[in-house]
């Protein structure tokens, strides 16, 4: 029994050993020693080993394959203008006193029934469909039982994901975790100088780096001379926390947001010892004037670093940019806008956060294969003269959904637990009723 | 979610449904896996709310009238194969489907049925007729408020004397089917759905 103990106790050190001279050394000083490059490479390979197995199996049933990427219906994008006037051409005469037709209701029900088979907002809050299966339980749509071979390498893939990966990810978030929390404090006991600057943000790129080995992630940044610098503000599109851990990688931000209980309390009064974060009280958030002085007093010291904020305010599934809140704009400060495009391959990266906790999303990202994405440095952006905040963020907006290769959509992220507005339907309204009484009220507004 | 819609399907149903419909196969599953991600309760229906709950719906000025044709009378629940009866009315009409005329009952995306489609969102008591006051109550979803009351009823006298044969000052569905016989149809109550 003695023995035993002895045999666990040792093989323990030898397992921390390992990680720290392996991963935590070379995370530190942000070197690779290639261990993560090879693994990353006989993924590759597998996956795309797999990926034609598939389409050989499948081969007589090629259309799946295409109609899963180009969706369910093709839509007719014609305006309200141009489609009822195609409709009412079979009309007679157009009387006077206000054109209607009982046909006009045809164009509603298509479109109505259009966003109940596909719709351009819910879609985006739920998991990206994949092309071909990527040897996870949780995507294999459709092809269930394909081949002994494949159903082989899965389950060597449960083995190697869940008896391997996990635990070393798991021990290396804690590791990095813990990290954060000691090295942050020690940091805030020195008096303010360039040296505890320096400190500070290695402490906090050396962590987040354990973290991003925690995750597997490959991080391929591009355009580094755009990086966002001290006195701006970084806006990214957002699709899960671990956006942050990203980010970070390459370089320090100040984060925005509310304070949290638990865990994430600790880490968050530990950071801000450090380097100035701006958090805020429950209370304090609902009051915009409080936050975007605050902000602002934040940039105009150009000595603090860049604050990073996510203006879509939710996390979307990666396929799309939704709409951007306007408060991080108003401030007037440079934007330095960065895309973020993961690829859905090597697993979901997304958070949906209505179907799973922290915790659970945690657990499933760190049992993923790895993760892996493109980091877009974009050039920096100013508001212009005439323009308005809303007007500046659909800027900024299409500029990431162009670069990221993400879909520009005009809807807000908060109708993932909001209604939508009246007004949205009254614009509906008014436009229709413009085409009946034609000129009379267009001319009102 | 994938997994479970297509294990919760069974082939039987699938076929049925076919058959019905006259959906392919892989879109019924993929049109069952968009039915479940919309079933919010996850009890496999859908209720008023969760249509509701897509934002291009519920802007949509129809939006209550669409959403209520998936409901039978008296009913606020709908199973999947009502969900697929009721989106088959926007299938596109098929070249062997036209000149298959000893069908044994009339497909649901016939001429005849996408324009009962039509004519239920006018109908809101289902008594069969379009009266001058439904039409008045749907024009109104329609327009809104930006329409007044008294433009909007010479809009609807007009409608119901230009199909209105028998004098009732109501339209019945042989009427609604007569005043709209140019129009296209088939083609205008129809969705490319791809394979």
């Amino acid at each position: 029994m003695e023995d035993l103990w002895v045999a666990v106790l040792w093989g323990m050190k030898i397992w921390l050993y390992l990680i720290i001279s392996l991963i935590m050394v070379p995370a530190m000083f942000g070197f690779s020693l290639g261990i993560s490059e090879t693994y990353m490479t006989i993924l590759i390979k597998t996956l795309e080993w797999a990926t034609l197995k598939l389409q050989k199996e499948k081969a007589d049933e090629q259309t799946l394959k295409t109609s899963a990427s180009n969706g369910l219906i093709q839509r007719e994008d014609g305006s309200m203008e141009k489609e009822l006037e195609e409709l009412r051409r079979s009309r007679p005469k157009p009387p006077v006193g206000g054109d209607f037709t009982l046909s006009d209701c045809f164009y509603f029900s298509r479109k109505g029934i259009e966003s109940i088979v596909e719709d351009e907002v819910t879609q985006r809050f739920s998991s990206e469909e994949l092309v071909s299966w990527n040897l996870l339980t949780r995507t294999n749509n459709d092809f269930e039982y394909i081949s002994l071979k494949l159903t082989l390498v899965y389950g060597l893939g449960i083995f190697v994901r869940y008896c391997i990966l996990a635990p070393l990810r798991i021990t290396l978030a804690c590791i990095g975790l813990t990290w954060l929390v000691i090295g942050t404090s020690a940091v805030g006991f020195l008096p303010n100088s360039s040296v505890k600057y320096w400190l500070s943000e290695w402490v906090h790129v050396m962590c987040y780096r354990i973290c991003a080995r925690g995750l597997s992630a490959a991080i391929r940044y591009h355009n580094r001379e755009n990086k966002p610098k001290k006195g701006g503000i970084c806006v990214a599109n957002h699709t899960t926390p671990i956006d942050i851990v990203i980010l970070c990688n390459d370089g320090c931000y100040a984060m925005v947001g509310q304070v949290h209980g638990g865990l994430m309390g600790i880490v968050q009064r530990a950071m801000v010892r450090s380097c100035p974060h701006v958090w805020f009280e429950r209370a304090e958030m609902k009051d915009r004037h409080l936050v975007t002085k605050r902000l602002k007093d934040h940039v105009n010291d150009k000595t603090k670093l860049p604050i990073l904020i996510f203006p879509e305010g939710t996390c979307v599934n990666n396929t799309s940019v939704m709409m951007f809140k306007k408060g991080s704009f108003e401030i007037g400060a440079t934007i330095y806008p960065v895309a973020i495009k993961y690829d859905p391959k090597f697993g979901d990266a997304f958070w949906n956060s209505s179907k799973y906790s922290m915790v659970s999303y945690l657990l499933r990202m760190m049992t993923s294969w790895a993760l892996v994405c493109n980091v877009w440095y974009l050039p920096a952006m100013h508001q212009q003269e005439g323009e308005d905040a809303v007007q500046f963020a659909n800027r900024v907006k299409s500029a990431i959904a162009h670069q990221g290769g993400l879909v520009d959509l005009q809807w807000d992220g908060g109708l993932k637990r909001a209604k939508v507005k009246e007004t949205f339907r009254e614009q509906q309204q008014k436009k229709y009723s413009n085409m009946v009484v034609g000129d009379e009220s267009s001319n009102s507004d | 979610m994938g997994s479970r819609a297509s294990t919760l399907l069974r082939e039987e149903e699938i076929e049925e449904i076919k058959k019905e419909t006259g959906f392919s196969h892989s879109q019924i599953t993929r049109l069952y896996s968009r039915f479940t991600s919309l079933d919010k309760g996850e009890n496999g229906t859908l209720s008023r709310e969760d249509f509701q709950r897509i934002p291009e719906l519920a802007i949509n000025p129809l939006g209550d009238r669409i959403i209520n044709a998936f409901f039978p009378e008296g009913e606020d629940q709908v199973n999947f194969r009502g969900f697929m009866r009721t989106l088959a009315h926007f299938r596109p009409i098929e070249d062997n489907e036209k000149n298959k005329n000893a069908a044994p009952s009339e497909p649901l995306n016939s001429r005849t049925n996408k324009l009962l489609f039509a004519f239920r969102l006018y109908d809101l008591d289902r008594d069969d007729k379009i009266s001058r006051d439904e039409l008045l109550q749907v024009l109104r979803m329609m327009v809104g408020v930006n329409i007044s009351d008294e433009q909007l009823g010479s809009i609807a006298d007009r409608t119901i004397q230009e199909a209105d044969t028998n004098g009732d000052n109501s339209i019945s569905f042989n009427e609604f089917m007569k005043v709209l016989e140019k129009v296209d149809v088939e083609q205008k109550m129809s969705i490319r759905f791809l394979h």
